[in-house]
Parts: structure tokens; sequence; C-alpha cells
């Protein structure tokens, strides 16, 4: 799988960093500080690498270092395999505080890359505006930067970096400036632009310290780290867009992502694939209320732990299609197993047995908080701001997996369990359900 | 593009098509005068007819436009070199520090005599003699201000600028330039301010007995002082105010108005200008749409031409040998004139005499911080008052701007009158003329820090119910601290370059004179000694340059370290 990566690589790379390396001289005049260790990694067509990593940590020099704005100490960078000299010749840069010339109007400020590529006038006019229109500045031509809000800016400093079709086009902490709905609104009508291949660009490079943009938005995220910088793993992520954040993909990406931030003993990684996970299916309960679940486990304490099921049955005058679903209960909590038709108690069933009322509570709540019905009831609770839902939120969501009558019968033992738990409370009167501090 | 509606010619295009026409042949009417043929030693008289007023105003302002222009040019050359070139800036920046601290108004009897041998047939020569003196007197500043806005360009706009991979010339104008716009003509009306000070003593000078005088505003003034005239005193002075009144609204209001386009984000306007010339001019139709087309069209021939010249590398080689070259030659020049200088001070000057000038230079010391402290103790109070009252403040600047721009020498006379009338003794009396021009600085700037006081510390020193004495003690006085160190050294260069002017002052035939290092510069340009100017300007120079060492600089950094607000 790695091997395949890294031919693939090799025969379409736009640019490539080979072992670059920054020092910058110490303030004090002695010596050096390095900020960068040695980094290899390459950009390819076609994909948007989102660079992360702590702030302060050498980001922005490594994406200054690839477009050729300051030297690498030692190292190189490839574009199309030959080695850079100077600015990278066909690249553009985004900047976080827009670096728009202020005495600039839009179509200017715009215009003013095509200038000095000498593209005669009339031309530049033609090309600029139809770039001025694609990031919906239209009207704003002869705007001051000074009269535009930050997410108006920021799409002239896009405008500006669009307008000379650049094959490579880096993004310096593009929103990070910009207000929470702002950026948002901002990210996604760029990832429209570039999913609908209307950038003229073909691949595109972003630093960011948002780890959620940085999941939202990446065909492969280069996780940086550590003292002086290095790389400290590369993740392709292969999920569709749109990726919703609420997805258990995206979180699990995301918390991998803090994972790396947060825990600098982490050992590194080369290639990670992040794929996409189906959401996690109900297991339907059995119907057992938690009274029944501690006599069945009392009467197998009373006979040594261990029983055939047809024995019980018959001792207790009972069908096992009664009995089925304590049994199963017990089970899926590990307070049991069953093994060749005989019940044996557990150690955790024994000691739940043990325990006083107190304990036994909290011992069940660890338990059951792991059930997915039950863990949807109470983090829907905690979300809402009075802690409360109405019963029939909870029916309508389990209509769709269980039918109506099943439903109800569902619920219902999760209200018995989760009430036992004090995850929640149940109120009859008003048919609402309460989490419990 | 969005599609203009085209408008006919409207009574805003008639109104400055006429201005134009008529400043186009006042220019050229005024100008041929430049090139008269005259032999500089019988130049026209200099008729006191107060109807010849506005011809000697055009004649004086051109010549401040023209010592402006070549201020500009010089500052964005040589600000660009010594910002760019690491070599050439360790020499060129102590050097421009010497040349600002050097009074020039000494050396004018010396420039008069080199600019005379180029032009010997016509006033020319005394006309470039005049010029350079305005120029000496703007271009240091300017310099320097086009030299620290380089050092100061952001980072990310430089690096826009690599990324658009702008030419030198297009980096140049829509960057460089651009960014420097503001300080640059902030710093242009203030250096022009003090152009009129070297005008009016440049236009009429002795050398050698002999009297020279280019027609203008300055040596009008001077003929009147020697006639004893005082209508036609007055009258010159008069005039002058208006001309300054008048170049202040028609060029740089709308100069600063116009300016205020390139302020960057990160600096708020603290008064908003606005200017009716500009107003005027953006509102006529015709004269705009084709003086725009125009322009569109040479910028863009230019933008062509200049990216094209720009692009020609010369190889590495040649270029490194090109710079030894320059610098040797600048070496060898240096070291020549440096020790023709030496010999003819050594030879000339005698020990005692030499030891003479250095007491004299003490003398004048005196009364130059004479000049700083009474600035500070008049009007310190006076500019805090007026910088507290917004309203009050709105009213004065403007007036105090111009009392600053008017050249104090030409009050000199008038002086002189009242000290010869009052039998005042000149020693110290010789202290006023040196203030009349230096204090207005010291007023400037404390009105400025006084608008500068955040109004939160003004309500929070009003809630403690702080007395005047504390107030002062513990809010103003460190408030204003910068902005005093900043006039005060400003102030103090001015008092330098005026005791020049101010310690030999006339009115009709009588002379003041008084000890002094300005004073003994003067006498020796008039005698045409040139052991003594090149030693006394040496010694006074030495004495700027070493209190700027060692008081002001220590002071101006204590003064950013523990006293800047925000």
């Amino acid at each position: 799988m790695a091997n395949r990566l890294v031919a693939t690589a090799e025969q379409t790379a736009l640019l490539e960093v080979r072992e670059v390396t920054k020092a910058f001289p110490s303030p004090d005049g002695k010596g050096f500080i390095q900020v960068l260790s040695p980094l290899s990694f390459s950009i390819r067509a076609e994909e948007w690498v989102v660079v992360v990593g702590p702030s302060g940590g050498g980001k922005s020099t490594l994406l200054r270092i690839l477009l050729g704005l300051i030297p690498p100490t030692s190292g190189e960078v490839l574009v199309h395999g030959k080695p850079l000299r100077g600015v990278h010749p066909n690249a553009a840069l985004v900047f976080q505080q827009f670096a728009l010339l202020p005495w600039l109007t839009v179509l200017e400020n715009v215009e003013l890359p095509l200038r000095a590529k000498g593209i005669p006038r009339l031309e530049r006019l033609k090309r600029a505006l139809a770039v001025i229109d694609m990031v919906g500045l239209d009207g704003y031509e002869s705007a001051y930067p000074r009269e535009l809000s930050g997410g108006m800016k920021q799409r002239v400093g896009l405008a500006r970096a669009l307008v000379v079709e650049p094959e490579l086009l880096c993004m310096d902490e593009p929103f990070s400036a910009l207000d929470v709905l702002t950026a948002e609104n901002l990210r996604a009508e760029l990832l429209r632009l570039w999913l609908e291949r209307k950038m003229p660009t073909k691949a595109i490079v972003m630093v960011t310290h948002n780890l959620e943009e940085a999941v939202q938005l990446a065909d492969r995220i280069l996780v940086l780290g550590g003292l002086p910088t290095r790389l400290r793993a590369e993740i392709e992520v292969d999920l569709p867009h749109p990726r919703s954040p609420d997805s258990p993909s995206f979180r699990a990406l995301l918390d991998d992502l803090y994972q790396w931030m947060t825990d600098p003993t982490r050992p590194d990684q080369k290639v990670v694939v992040a794929t996409e996970i189906s959401p996690q299916p109900f297991v339907p309960l059995p119907h057992a209320r938690v009274g029944g679940i501690a006599g069945l486990l009392h009467i197998l304490a009373d006979v040594g732990g261990q029983i055939d099921l047809h024995e019980l049955a018959h001792r207790l005058h009972l069908s096992i299609d009664d009995l089925l679903p304590i049994v199963e209960a017990a089970r899926l909590l590990g307070f049991m197993e069953v093994k060749e038709g005989d019940l044996i108690l557990t150690e955790k069933g024994i000691d739940w047995l043990k325990a006083d009322i107190l304990k036994r509570k909290e011992i069940f709540r660890d338990l059951v908080i792991q059930i997915p019905l039950i863990a949807r009831i109470v983090s829907a609770l905690r979300s809402t701001r009075n802690k409360t839902l109405p019963m029939d939120f909870f029916l309508d969501l389990l209509d769709e997996h269980f039918g109506e009558d099943e439903a109800r019968r569902q619920l219902q033992t999760a209200i018995d369990w989760g009430r036992y738990a004090e995850l929640f409370t149940y109120d009859a009167t008003t048919d609402m359900l309460r989490a419990e501090e | 593009m969005i599609a203009k509606q085209v408008r006919s010619f409207n009574r805003y295009d008639a109104m400055v098509a006429m201005g134009l026409f008529a400043l186009l042949y006042a220019a050229v009417h005024v100008g041929q005068g430049m090139f008269a043929r005259f032999s500089p030693e019988h130049p026209p008289p200099i008729s006191l007819n107060p109807a010849l007023l506005p011809y000697y105003a055009a004649r004086s302002v051109l010549r401040m436009f023209v010592a402006l222009a070549l201020s500009v040019a010089f500052s964005l050359v040589y600000g660009s070199v010594a910002a760019k070139n690491r070599r050439a800036e360790q020499f060129l920046i102590p050097l421009l520090d010497v040349l600002q601290s050097v009074p020039v108004l000494g050396f004018l009897s010396a420039t008069l005599t080199f600019f005379l041998s180029l032009s010997p047939t016509s006033l020319f020569g005394l006309e470039l003699a005049s010029i350079f003196a305005i120029f000496t007197g703007q271009a240091w500043n300017m310099t320097f201000a086009f030299y620290h806005s380089l050092l100061t360009l952001p980072e990310p706009l430089k690096e826009a600028a690599a990324m658009m991979k702008l030419s030198r010339w297009q980096r140049f104008w829509k960057v460089e330039v651009s960014y420097a716009m503001l300080p640059l003509v902030w710093n242009g009306m203030m250096s022009f301010a003090g152009g009129w000070f070297f005008l009016a003593a440049s236009e009429a000078i002795t050398v050698l007995r002999r009297d020279y005088r280019l027609p203008g505003l300055g040596s009008y003034m001077a003929t009147a002082v020697e006639q004893g005239d005082l209508v036609a005193t007055l009258w010159a002075i008069g005039v002058m105010v208006v001309t300054i009144v008048a170049v202040d609204q028609f060029f740089w209001r709308p100069m600063v108005a116009w300016a205020e386009k390139f302020r960057t984000e990160e600096t708020e306007a603290v008064v908003k200008v606005s200017s009716w010339v500009l107003n005027l001019l953006q509102q006529t139709h015709l004269l705009r749409r084709y003086f725009g087309r125009l322009a569109v069209g040479v910028g863009e021939w230019l933008d062509r031409r200049m990216t094209q010249i720009g692009e020609i590398a010369l190889p590495e080689h040649t270029r490194l040998g090109l710079g030894r070259l320059t610098t040797f030659a600048l070496i060898t020049f240096c070291v020549y004139w440096f020790l023709r200088g030496v010999i003819i001070v050594v030879t000339d000057l005698s020990i005692g005499e030499m030891l003479r000038v250095v007491g004299l230079g003490f003398v004048t010391l005196a009364r130059v911080m004479m000049v700083v402290v009474i600035s500070t103790l008049l009007w310190v109070p006076i500019g805090v008052f007026i910088g507290l009252h917004p309203n009050l403040a709105r009213f004065a600047q403007p007036l105090v701007q111009i009392a600053a721009s008017f050249p104090a020498n030409m009050l000199y006379p008038l002086l002189a009158l009242v000290f010869l009338k009052t039998q005042f003794p000149f020693a110290i009396g010789s202290v006023i003329p040196m203030m009349l021009g230096a204090q207005w600085y010291v007023l400037f700037n404390a009105i400025a820090g006084a608008m500068g006081i955040p109004t939160e510390l003004q309500e929070a020193a009003g809630i403690f119910r702080l007395p005047a004495k504390e107030r002062w003690r513990w809010l103003i006085i460190p408030a204003l601290f910068p902005h005093w160190v900043t006039g005060a050294i400003t102030a103090w260069g001015g008092a330098w370059n005026a005791s020049i002017v101010a310690e030999v002052i006339e009115w009709h035939k009588q002379r003041l004179t008084t000890a002094g290092l300005g004073a003994y510069i003067t006498l020796a340009a008039t005698k045409g000694h040139a052991a003594a100017i090149v030693w006394g300007i040496t010694v006074m120079s030495a004495f700027v340059l070493t209190f700027n060492r060692l008081f002001w600089q220590r002071l101006y950094r204590l003064a950013e370290l523990r006293y800047k607000l925000g």
C-alpha cells in the first residue's frame, strides 16, 4: 500500500520537498535555532493538502520555503523535478491578513499580478473581472480594501491569487482572521469552487491551526510537531464530501488529530488512511427489568454460580421464552456468560451482587452508558438547555429502526434502566424525559 | 467594467481649465526670467514698486517648487539605495546624519561661487545657488522619512510583491513609494515650510562686499531694508503671508487630502483633512476623463518600457566592479576635499584663533540652550491648553502652521529696528531672532502630544480628582515627554542654523552684531575668508553632532522606552 502511494507520488508530483531544514540565527546572536528538522513530502496534482501543527511551529516557514520566498538551510524543493531557484514560477499565496495594497481598488489589486506579467490592458481587465465575478465580488470593483469587511477582503486576496491561474495555490491560515460565520461561509464557497473544478488550480496547500477545518477540506493532512518541527504523521483522508461534523468518521479523525496535537509521545506514523466509519447500529434492548436481572443473578449465586437454562426454567415453572430476555440482558451487561446451554455467573456479576445499593447503581450506570440507545438518549438530553425532551422525540427516532410498537417497548426498557442508573428520569404526567445531574 | 455615463463639460471643468491656463502662462512667463541674460555682477535692480510683488512672489515660489522636485527625486534615489544596499547603507546613513547637522546656511557663499562659475553670463547660476540652498533645507528630512518607510515596509506586502513577481519599477511605485506616500507628503509639507527660511536667506547674499540679488520676495525685502523703507518691508511681509497661505491651500492641502488614500489600515487618521481644491478637481468631468486617459496611456507605456529596462541584469562581476569603482571614486573625492580643507585651515588659521572659535561655539551654545528652555517654558503650557480643547486646536493648528512656515529671518530687520530704538543689549537680545523660527516646533509637538493623551486617562485623572499639580506630574508631563523631545530636537537644530543669520542683523545700513559662532561664520563669508568659513562650520557641526549623540539621542531612547503611549 505504502509502496504504491510512493510510486504514484513520484509520477505526478507537482512539487517535492526533500530533506528540507531551516535554522534562524538566535536572538542573542550566538548560534542558531533549528526550526525545521529534515522534512520530506510531495504535493501531487488534484489534491488539497492541509498542514496542521502547533502555532509558532514553523508551518508558515515551511510554506514560504516551498514557495521559494525564503531559502531552506539545507535540502531542496523540486518543482516538476527541477530544483527551485527564487520564487516559485507558477504559484500564488493567500495571506492570513490579506496583504492587499490599500491604495489600489479591488480591480487594481486583482489586476496587478497580470500587469507584472506584461499582459495588455484590455485582456487584463477581462481576466480580472472574470475572477472578481467568480469569487462573488461583482459590483465592488472600484471599492478600496478599507471599505470592505474582512471576508470581502479575503475574497479579493483569493481573486488576486487565482487571476494568474496558478498551478499551486498556497494559503496561510486564510480564514483565521475572519469571524466564525464568515469563515464558514467562505470555506464552503472555496470548497465548492474546488470540487466543481472552477478554480484553474492543480493543487492547494493550506496551513491552518484549525483542526476541524483540516478535516473538512483536506485530501491529505500533514501533521507537524515536535522541537524542532518534524513531520509526525501523514493522513490520507478518504472521506466523501460534504463532510458533516456530526458524522462518526469526522469525529474519529478529529479526535485522532487532537491526539496528535496533545500527545507528544505518540510515535510518528508514515501514512495513515482515514476512511468512512458507518454509524453504530442500534442494538435492540432485551425487555427485562433491572429487578428481574437482579433476581436471576441471586438464583444463580444460590445454586453455586452455574446452572443449565432448561433446568432453571423447570425449577421456576417458567417457559424458556419468558426467561430469555432476562438472560440476554444479564449477558449484555456482562454479569454472566452462556456456555453450551449453561448460565455462568461472571466476576462482574458477583461484584455487583455483593455491592450495596449505591455501588450497584454506579456499576450499572457505567455499563449501560455504553449501550448505543441509552448513550444517544443521554447525550440528546444533555445537549438541550433544560436537559429535557418529550418522549415522542425518541419514539420518532426509534420508529425508523424498530417499528412503532417495538419502539415503544424499547424506550420503556431504556427508561427503566436509565432510571435505575440515575441517568435520567421520566415524568409520566407530562411524558417528558429529563437528564439527571 | 462599470459603464460611465458620458458627461459634458461642467462648470467645474470651466473653473479648473481657467486655473490651469493661468498656471501654465505664469510658469512660462516667470520661468523665462530664470535664464535672463544678465551679468551676475550687475543683476537687474530690485524695484520696490508693490505692483511687482506678485511677480517676485511667483519667482520665489517657482524656486521653492524646483527645489522640492529635486528634494523628492533625491529622497527617492538616496533612500532606496540606502535601504536596499547593505554596504551603501553603512556609509549613506551616517553621512545623512552629518548633513542634517551641518548648518548649510554657512556654505551659501561657497556654493554661490561654485554655481556662478557654472553659468557666468546669466542669472541661472545665482538661481541654482538659491535652489540648492532651499534643497539642502528640505532634502535630508524627506530622505530619512522615505528610508524609514522602506525599512518598516510590512513583510506580507513584500511577500505579496514577490509572489506577484512585480518588476522593480512596479514594486517601487506600486508598493514602496505608495507605502511611503503619507510620511513623504507630510514631511515634504514640513520641509517646504522650513524651506522659506532658506529662500529668504539665499535670494540676497553678500560675498566679498558684493551684493548678489535674485528677483524674488527675499531680495525685495533685503532691498527695502537696505533703503530703510518700512512700508515696503511691511508689504513684503504681507505678500509672504499671502503666498504661504496660497501655496498651502492650492498645493499642500490637496496633496495631504489626496495622500489619505495611501493610509494603511493599521493607522487611524487623527484629523480628517479635506481640501476644497481637491474636491473641485474631483468634480470636473471632461478634464478628469481626458487627463485620466492620458495618464493611463503614459503609465502603461512607462510601465512596459521601464519593466524591460529593469530586466536588463548586469553580469555579477560587472556589477561588483562598478560598485568598487564607485566606492573608490567617492573615497578619493572625499579624501581630496578633506585634505584641501585641512590644509587651508591649518595654513590660514593660528591655533589661538582656532581655539577662540571653539570658545565662540560655547557662547552660541548657551544661546541655543536658552532658545530651547524659553520655548519650552513659554509654549508647552499654551500647547497643552490648546491640545486639551479640541475645538480650540482645530482653530489654532492652521494658524500655528502658517506662523511656522513664515521665514523668521524676514522679521529680523524689524527686530533690529526695535533693538536699535530701545538700546536693548544684543548679546542677550540675539536669542529672540533665533527663537522666532525655532519655537514653533515645541508648540506644534506640545499640541499634538496633548491631543494624543487618551480620553480614558484624562477621565481617570478627573475621577480621582487629581489636583492640577499632580495631574501635570503624573499624566501630562510623562505623556508629553516623547513629543517634547521631538519638538526640542528640531528647535535645537533650527536654532543652530538660525544663529548664522541671527547673530548679525541689519536695518538701513546699521548693523547689530554680537560675539558668537554664527556671527563669526557670517562675517567670514562676507569677507570671503575660506579657512574661517570651513573651520567655523566644522566647529558648529561638531557641537551639533556631539550634543545629539550625548544628550538628545539618550533622551529620545528614554522617551521611546518609557513614555510612549500605546
